[in-house]
């Protein structure tokens, strides 16, 4: 089966992930910029990790016959320093034009603080102004509800188009909100800080799969891409079709990516089982 | 052995995964007998024994075998 993994930290991850991905049926992955474990101390230095993952990345991964495509963003833990943020906001235009580069990703908020605020209003400004995909980040844990309420706010406040954000680490105390007002969601696959495969079905299963993203993230802490398989195995289990599975799996991820051209990958529909 | 405040550190998450799975379930089996009223399993054992953990579980005064216990619980006994 035909698998988009789409929120993916490639940098974070070995080129034997890429070559274990493809032997199980990934064909593309979509990288948004995000905190590297510590707080970078200069605008430059977010500009190099942004071509990293707009020109080297894809480079590895087509090694593995895997299309690489790439977010940027001043990410929520680093918008605590807005000075640094705003330096590096003056550059992301640049990297809009890039040919991999699909949206502003990923946003919003860590601890939902003041700082943050400011730096995720302007980003949705920015990515409004360039006609960009939105990528948003909720918080972790017993700030996601906090942080995903004032995240909608904003949205609403902002006029936001719905259909072209993604909000994405919700669970089952957050997902309904989001996808009633519109918006696609994601939901994230940690082994044990986010949601689980199982879980993820079970919130599949409760509200169809209309705008709906499953990804493993898998980045540099505790986390592994192929809880993306996990949870295709689990859906599968519960006797749902290829068909089905390939919609969610391959198809969702083509239909909210492919509203910027740039990413070309086409839904697809099976024959016959 | 480790501090107590050490072992939440180490273990809270854990923890509340676990939980959070158990929930998943208990919502998952209630949803399945809501879906289909008509196909009642023939034995809930395996549910009341769920439930009997929780009630174990959520005892705060008890003594410091609740692993055991737990393990007795799910044992056919002699």
């Amino acid at each position: 089966m035909q698998i988009i993994q789409p929120h993916y930290h490639g940098i974070a991850r070995t080129a034997q992930d890429y070559e274990r991905m493809a032997m199980s049926g990934v064909v593309a992955v979509a990288e948004p910029a995000f905190w590297a474990g510590f707080d970078r101390a200069y605008p430059e230095t977010f500009l190099d990790y942004f071509r990293q993952i707009s020109e080297f990345e894809p480079t590895r991964a087509a090694q593995y016959g895997i299309r690489h495509f790439c977010w940027v963003a001043v990410n929520p833990k680093e918008a605590e320093n807005p000075a640094l943020g705003r330096e590096v906001l003056r550059h992301m235009p640049d990297f809009f034009r890039r040919p991999t580069v699909l949206g502003v990703g990923e946003i919003g908020f860590h601890k939902t603080t003041r700082h943050e605020e400011a730096i995720f209003e302007e980003q949705l400004a920015l990515a409004s102004e360039h006609h960009q995909l939105v990528l948003i980040h909720t918080p972790h844990l017993q700030d996601k509800v906090r942080g995903t309420r004032r995240t909608l706010e904003i949205l609403r406040h902002m006029q936001i188009e719905p259909g072209r954000v993604w909000i994405d680490h919700v669970e089952e105390h957050t997902i309904r909100e989001p996808l009633e007002a519109g918006y696609w969601v994601g939901l994230t696959l940690y082994p044990i800080t986010k949601c689980s495969p199982r879980r993820a079905v079970d919130m599949l299963e409760m509200y169809g799969r209309e705008r709906i993203l499953v990804n493993s993230s898998a980045d540099w802490g505790p986390s592994d891409p192929f809880t993306l398989q996990e949870c295709i195995c689990e859906f599968r289990r519960r006797g749902h079709s290829l068909q089905d599975a390939i919609e969610i799996f391959h198809n969702n991820p083509c239909r909210f990516l492919g509203q910027n051209p740039k990413f070309d990958i086409k839904p697809i529909r099976i024959t016959e089982e | 052995m480790l501090p107590a405040e050490k072992v939440l550190d180490l273990y809270f998450l854990d923890a509340r995964c676990m939980l959070i799975e158990i929930a998943a379930l208990l919502d998952r089996y209630d949803r399945a007998v809501q879906g289909q009223p008509g196909e009642v399993p023939s034995s809930t054992d395996r549910l009341d024994s769920i439930y009997q953990a929780l009630t174990l579980l959520a005892e705060r005064d008890c003594t410091h075998d609740r692993s055991a216990r737990l393990l007795n619980l799910f044992s056919d006994l002699p």
